[in-house]
């Protein structure tokens, strides 16, 4: 059964090794472990960009396979990173304050208080909301990253797909949902330092070792939930379970009609998918170091849409190329280390045009290469598309186009 | 002998600048040299004080400038309006008035020319508005029967923001004699106010308050509510004075603020707080134990307190006061809450004309509430009728309508630019946003949306590329900063209809302006052959194309009147706000919400929709008025809630116009 | 075995550092790196890009008079994007990468806060302009804005001393600078005897548009004929709308005045002729105003003007902030013959440098600069009227009107601390809170 899965799968087996590689790789250039040709800022990126791979894979499951644009998973992300920070945050600076008290003991109230004031002190307030109550309980504040976004998904979800209400209506309120989460959260009354954020995440408790290790070991961690996550994205996508939602994208009526419970796949690979987001949320924000409520803007949700359709959407290995692709060229261009581009009559600064370029790039790929970057795997696998004149696959507005499909 | 040597000063610094002039100067130079009197004296004296006023300080010195005579409010209007200079060679003050490098200066007494001075001699005097606002009740008693209505009416706006006891005699002394009916009114009220305040007898007093009746104007409720302000104090027997309340312990007031009081009158020790109960506790650490303790039970509070006691009862810490204790003592005194005003019948006169205000206020605020949520929805109509033809008729998602509408309010930037006046460059920017927009609409719908029209999600995202590429080109452009967009000057200042009831000009501007295009959008689409053209190609373009019309023609159209609605609303948004490169993305997510709320397909639904939100945004405003930010939160949620309930919005089109 | 392992390993690493460390010792020896962490992308590009111009000018302006001990300044100059995280990412860059000894930049305190971390464990070395909330000193950050005892409470003072405000309304954008202000303000008016139902506050969104209804709230509250007064915080372009809806509706600042702690020149070029002839008179409090009158800052002015090849390009107080901080440092560099981070923040404190509005402003203990408070009144060209300038004031990183704070202080070379508890005489924590 094994063999049968990995052998339908070979791109498994080649992003697992090419994962591995990579991950050696920097681990014996980096600072820590090896010459240190690779800084520590340069593994905190790779790090980052690895669990943005795993978010962009979910948002190919719940997209590319499911049909169902989302523009609200970076809210799911930034959940998996507030619930991991709020830990960090507290131990941290539970550890300050109880180094910093005498001999006499603190009672726990006053330990608690005394956390407070060090926390809300930046805000402007000095109370522990109800909120923190588990902050000091890593096992709890771990599971709170699965189950808080999972059960904000699996609520809206439910509420929206029983209403039936799917397409464009449904991307405009999961765009909704963020927006009104980023808001709820700038203010300060939500008790998670409003637009302060929580910061200095990067100083995980308990541990003495330096950044050049931790951001090493960080890097293991995001690659190995990118790697199993991979993994079970493929195994949804191969069985039955892969037809039926790929039914669902291609003709949702017609998957009804034939006794399947649309709400309900639906509804598991939306949560489902959310959980994913929340762990690479979890993952990236110690690394980032600092997460605060414009991280869920609504816009980031759309640039995560952008990735995928960048990479390609409907193969798991092209979100991942997508994600990775774009965030390290954004980054590059961010650095300033861009040669300005002299056209005699205008000097191309890249900090000014550098979004100009990728949106119109948005525009192309849309509109010529619906197959994304992953299409230049079909090119050198020889994948050639079925003639079908222009028409679309499926009866669906949605559905698949003759580029987008293989022969 | 400082005197004189002051005045040894002004002699000489007058014969400076005369020296140079005729003859005629010195008969009067002469006369300034006899000892200082009037203004000029008071003007020596207190020199420091006026070159560097303060408000705390200043109340003496314009007294006595003000009844120096000659020239006094001369100088005093100078020196409020910033026009009194000091020469600093001689310490001299001259009223000046810049004429390219130089001042010419005059002379604060006579008001006679004085010759000029160079800028770097001359140290303006720059009274704060504090102190403006001091010489402005200087002022009162010269301007009140000025000849020019101008001081008059000045002399009323100061009576109005500080009127003062001795205001009253003057100001009645000058009604019979006012010319002007509409001054006269002011001063009629001012005088009835003023009465409130400083009338001699309760009677006069009552009479004045009653004459307003349920008024009201903010002066009139400014007036009452300092008489009605209470003060709490505690008696040890009856309370004394002019009592509004008594107030009782543990009903009225809560037990630890009265006892609060009890501590700051020094009736009562104070209690003992847990951070000091530990201060206490660690300061009696010893070998380990405190009371007969180990240090580390101190971690329980219950176990603190155990040896807290124990402390106490050795007499080496103060002890605590039992609950028991701190009650008595509460209960042996009275508090109650004192008038300010000591008069009883003008106290109760005062309470019961504002309870008569307060009902018409809240109804007048109601309605001012409702003006507010109308204009918010006329700016999201505004912004999202152009979004209901692109997005509710056909069915397009266009991320890139913010862009749109910052393109038009750009537009109006760059037109005010070359036009200076501003009725005329809002005119033409007007139509002009309409054309860019139209045409980048169309551009748009070419290149990249009709290749799209099948994958409607793939135009949101391309759309959303275009968008981000817009933003960016819009800041290299115009740069990051706000650029000024300036309304014409009749539609500056608001429309008032009492102090509670106003909404400024531009708002009602919009509001017209979002009825106009409600009009337009329902000739256009049901009165026009583009109309009917556009709604026949949206619900089945192949039946509509074999009826001879051409659907890319019309979809093109229709795009290009979507997104010039946008670049419209642009200008109108860029006249009462910002205009930023981000500013279309404050209403883009609105708008689709705008609209979906609404019902797609429906102008109608449209404008429904935004009325829900403006509505639903001010009344949770009104909630909580700390906090807009969250308004706008539980606005969203219920718009997500809502759409649960009803998917197809507001008004749901049914039958074949649902095209589904 | 592991241990042996690890300790060949961290032998050859030691010597791959060492190597490629005395490699860059040498190439990099005759240069003097500044580094550049201002956001020249996103929302906070627009106050931003001024202070890189601002930090490339002084550098330009140093070489010209030969560097420091003869070596010569480079800057390096890297994009933020407005991004937090990316803040510290950058930081890690500059300190480690390209090994700058210097770095000035940040702007919004979310920014600095990202930094924070970063600059203690690598101790690197921050200049911070930017006026701020204060409660914070870090031993590797100068704070050469404002602290709240420095703007905002000097400017309450003359609302509550001069113009007689009784009644406060506090308006601002909802983030970490308004709260934590108005929460000392709140405090500190408390203290001076204003009830608590007298002060009126209100947070609104970054780019608030709509403001009709928070102006008419503000024009209530003189119903109870006190005099009420404005202190907004408000920030960036929201500020637009604010004053466009305050002009409307016939405020003046003799009615009600607004002193504004964001607003400088500008913002204040966002706002056309006709409506700032309705401002006429509406305050802002800062350290410094393009308008003051000393030879200092007209020479600023014509460098600036040079620099940018702009004559309509406005000075503002944050630049003045990097002027002081950029020549300080110069001086400490200068003085102590090295760049080393340890050396030249112990030589900090005491630096004395002339600033533009005619007093010297000093580096205290605690990393603050004693400046002196500004008022002016908003003038028709959008320039601001200086009628206030107070002695210079010393910067408190721990204000004394929160019962938390007040018992703290921060005395790097006297306590070696930045949170020192006066009352237990311990240094709560080294590090800063972040």
């Amino acid at each position: 059964m094994k063999s049968g899965f990995l052998a339908k799968n070979p791109s498994v087996l080649w992003f697992l090794l090419l994962l591995a590689v990579f991950t050696l790789g920097v681990t014996f250039l980096s600072h820590a472990y090896g010459p240190g040709a690779i800084s520590t800022s340069m593994v905190k990126t790779l790090g980052k960009t690895l669990c943005l791979c795993l978010i962009a894979i979910a948002m190919d499951l719940v997209w590319g396979y499911t049909g169902i644009l989302s523009l609200g998973h970076f809210a799911f992300f930034g959940l998996g990173g507030y619930m991991i920070g709020m830990w960090l945050m507290y131990e941290r600076t539970r550890d300050i304050v109880l180094k910093s008290a005498g001999e006499f003991p603190m009672t726990p109230q006053e330990v608690n208080d005394a956390i407070g004031t060090q926390i809300f002190g930046v805000v402007g307030g000095s109370d522990l909301p109800a909120i923190w109550t588990f902050a000091g309980n890593l096992p709890m504040q771990l599971l709170f990253v699965v189950l808080v976004p999972g059960l904000l998904a699996l609520i809206f979800g439910w509420l929206a797909f029983r209403s039936r209400v799917t397409g464009v209506y449904l991307s405009i309120l999961t765009q909704a949902m963020t927006l009104a989460l980023s808001l709820y959260l700038f203010q300060n009354e939500s008790g998670l330092r409003g637009n302060n954020g929580l910061s200095g995440l990067q100083n995980i408790p308990g541990v003495s070792a330096g950044q050049d290790h931790l951001s090493i070991w960080f890097l293991w961690a995001s690659a190995l939930a990118l790697g199993l996550g991979y993994i079970a994205a493929s195994l949804i996508v191969s069985g039955k379970f892969g037809s039926v939602i790929r039914g669902i994208r291609d003709d949702e009526a017609r998957v009804r009609f034939l006794g399947y419970s649309v709400e309900g796949y639906k509804l598991f690979v939306f949560t489902l998918t959310a959980v994913i987001a929340a762990i690479a949320g979890a993952l990236y924000y110690p690394q980032a170091g600092i997460i605060n409520p414009g991280e869920m803007a609504p816009i980031a949700s759309i640039y995560l849409a952008v990735w995928v359709a960048i990479g390609g959407r409907g193969r798991l290995y092209g979100a991942v190329m997508g994600a990775a692709f774009v965030f390290i060229v954004s980054s590059w261009f961010t650095g300033g280390r861009v040669p300005d581009l002299p056209l005699g009559f205008y000097t191309i600064d890249w900090v000014d045009w550098w979004q100009v370029l990728l949106g119109l790039a948005f525009v192309l790929v849309t509109l010529f290469a619906p197959k994304g970057l992953s299409g230049l795997i079909d090119l050198f696998e020889g994948i050639r598309r079925p003639n079908r004149h222009g028409a679309p696959l499926g009866p669906d507005k949605g559905s698949f186009r003759e580029e987008e499909a293989q022969e | 002998m400082r005197k004189f040597l002051i005045a040894l000063g002004i002699v000489l610094a007058l014969a400076l600048p005369g020296l140079a002039q005729d003859a005629g100067d010195a008969p009067q130079a002469e006369a300034t040299q006899s000892e200082a009197t009037g203004l000029r004296a008071v003007l020596q004296d207190y020199a420091k004080q006026i070159a560097k006023p303060s408000r705390r300080t200043i109340g003496p010195v314009i007294e006595a400038v003000a009844g120096s005579g000659e020239g006094a409010s001369r100088f005093l209007q100078a020196w409020s309006d910033k026009r009194v200079g000091l020469r600093e060679s001689d310490g001299a003050f001259f009223i000046v008035k810049k004429s390219g490098s130089e001042y010419e200066l005059s002379d604060p007494v006579t008001g006679k020319p004085a010759g000029t001075a160079p800028k770097s001699d001359i140290k303006e005097v720059k009274p704060n508005s504090g102190v403006r606002a001091e010489i402005g009740v200087a002022l009162v008693r010269f301007l009140l029967s000025d000849p020019d209505p101008k001081k008059r009416r000045e002399a009323l706006t100061a009576i109005d923001r500080n009127g003062e006891a001795s205001h009253l005699e003057p100001l009645r002394a000058s009604i019979p004699d006012e010319p002007d009916p509409a001054i006269k009114a002011q001063k009629q009220r001012l005088e009835r106010l003023l009465t409130i305040r400083f009338g001699k007898g309760a009677a006069e007093r009552v009479a004045a308050i009653d004459s307003f009746g349920a008024d009201l104007g903010l002066d009139f409720r400014a007036t009452l509510n300092p008489l009605v302000a209470t003060t709490r104090k505690l008696f040890e027997g009856a309370p004394e004075g002019n009592v509004a309340e008594t107030l009782k312990p543990g009903r009225d007031i809560p037990e630890d603020e009265a006892y609060a009081m009890l501590v700051s009158a020094n009736m009562a020790p104070a209690r003992i707080s847990a951070s000091e109960m530990q201060q206490a506790l660690a300061a009696h650490v010893e070998n380990g134990q405190v009371g007969g303790l180990p240090l580390a039970a101190m971690a329980d509070p219950v176990k603190r307190e155990e040896a807290y006691a124990t402390l106490a009862a050795a007499g080496e810490v103060p002890t605590r006061l039992t609950d028991a204790e701190a009650e008595k003592l509460v209960a042996d005194h009275q508090f109650a809450d004192i008038y300010a005003e000591p008069d009883p019948e003008v106290t109760t006169a005062a309470e019961a004309a504002l309870t008569r205000v307060s009902r018409t206020v809240a109804g007048m605020q109601t309605v001012d509430l409702g003006l507010d949520a109308l204009s918010l929805a006329s700016i999201y109509f505004l912004a999202a009728i152009g979004l209901a033809i692109t997005f509710g008729v056909m069915g397009v998602i266009n991320m890139a309508h913010g862009e749109f509408i910052t393109m038009g309010a750009y537009t109006g930037y760059v037109v005010q630019l070359f036009v200076p006046d501003y009725t005329l460059s809002i005119l033409i920017a007007l139509p002009l946003a309409f054309a860019i927009t139209f045409g980048a609409g169309v551009a748009m719908e070419r290149l990249v949306i009709r290749y799209l029209y099948k994958r409607p999600l793939e135009t949101l995202l391309a759309t959303f590329g275009i968008s981000i590429a817009l933003q960016q080109l819009f800041k290299n452009i115009f740069g990051t900063q706000a650029r000024p967009l300036t309304s014409p000057p009749w539609l500056e200042g608001a429309w008032t209809l009492n102090d509670v009831v106003s909404i400024s000009y531009i708002r009602i501007a919009i509001f017209v302006l979002a009825l106009v295009f409600l009009a337009l959008y329902l000739w256009v689409m049901r009165k026009t052959r583009l109309g009917l053209e556009v709604r026949a190609v949206t619900q089945n373009p192949s039946m509509a194309a074999s009826m001879g019309i051409n659907p890319d023609r019309i979809n093109m159209l229709a795009f290009g009147f979507g997104s010039g609605i946008a670049g419209i609303a642009g200008v109108a948004i860029g006249l009462f706000a910002k205009v930023t490169s981000e500013m279309g993305q404050d209403y883009i997510v609105q708008s689709f919400m705008t609209v979906v709320v609404g019902g797609v397909g429906s102008i109608f639904g449209t404008l429904a929709g935004a009325t829900l939100i403006g509505v639903l945004q001010k009344g949770i405003e009104w909630l909580n008025p700390s906090n807009t930010l969250a308004a706008q939160t539980y606005m969203i949620l219920f718009i997500i809630i809502f759409i649960q309930f009803r998917p197809r919005g507001i008004i749901a089109l049914k039958g074949r116009a649902a095209g589904d | 075995m592991i241990n042996r392992r690890k300790l060949m390993m961290s032998a050859a690493l030691a010597g791959a550092m060492s190597m490629s460390g005395g490699f860059a010792f040498a190439q990099e020896d005759d240069k003097i790196k500044v580094g550049v962490l201002h956001s020249l992308s996103g929302t906070m590009a627009i106050s931003e890009t001024t202070l890189k111009d601002t930090v490339l000018m002084l550098v330009e302006e140093q070489n010209k008079k030969g560097g420091i001990n003869g070596k010569m300044l480079e800057a390096v100059v890297v994009d933020p994007a407005s991004d937090w995280p990316l803040f510290a990412e950058k930081a890690r860059e500059l300190i480690t990468v390209d090994k700058v000894d210097v770095i000035f930049g940040c702007w919004t305190s979310v920014s600095r806060k990202s930094v924070l971390p970063v600059l203690e464990e690598l101790n690197g070395l921050l200049f911070y302009p930017v006026q701020y909330e204060g409660e914070e000193s870090s031993r590797n950050v100068f704070y050469t804005g404002a602290a709240p005892n420095q703007q905002a409470i000097p400017a309450v003072d003359y609302f509550l001393e001069e113009l007689g405000v009784e009644k406060f309304a506090l308006l601002g954008t909802d983030y970490v600078y308004p709260r934590t202000t108005n929460n000392i303000l709140e405090a500190y008016l408390q203290d001076k005897g204003i009830a608590k139902e007298d002060i009126f506050v209100n947070y609104t969104p970054f780019g608030q548009s709509d403001w009709s209804k928070i102006v008419s709230d503000v024009k209530a509250l003189g119903a109870d004929g006190k005099k009420v007064g404005v202190i907004s915080t408000i920030n960036g372009d929201a500020n637009i709308g604010f004053y466009k809806e305050l002009a409307a509706s016939g405020i003046t600042a003799e009615d009600i005045p607004v002193v504004a702690f964001s607003v400088g020149e500008e913002e204040l070029s966002g706002l056309g002729e006709a409506d700032l002839k309705n401002l006429v008179g509406q305050l802002a409090a800062w350290n410094y105003f393009e308008s003051a009158d000393t030879p200092e800052n007209a020479a600023f002015i014509k460098q600036w003007h040079a620099f940018t090849g702009d004559d309509s390009r406005v000075t503002n107080d944050p630049m003045e902030a990097t002027y002081i901080g950029f020549n300080m440092w110069v001086q400490a560099v200068e003085q102590v013959g090295s760049t080393n981070v340890d050396e030249v923040i112990a030589a900090m404190p005491g630096q004395e440098f002339p600033n533009l509005t005619g007093s010297t402003a000093k580096m205290l203990p605690n990393h603050h600069l004693t400046k002196p408070v500004l008022i002016g009144e908003i003038m028709e060209d959008g320039q601001f009227d200086i009628i206030s300038q107070t002695d210079p004031v010393p910067g408190d990183a721990w204000t004394d009107f929160l019962p938390e704070s007040a018992v703290l202080k921060s005395d790097w070379p006297g306590l070696d601390c930045g949170m020192y508890n006066t009352e237990t005489e311990t240094c709560v924590q080294k590090k800063s809170n972040y």
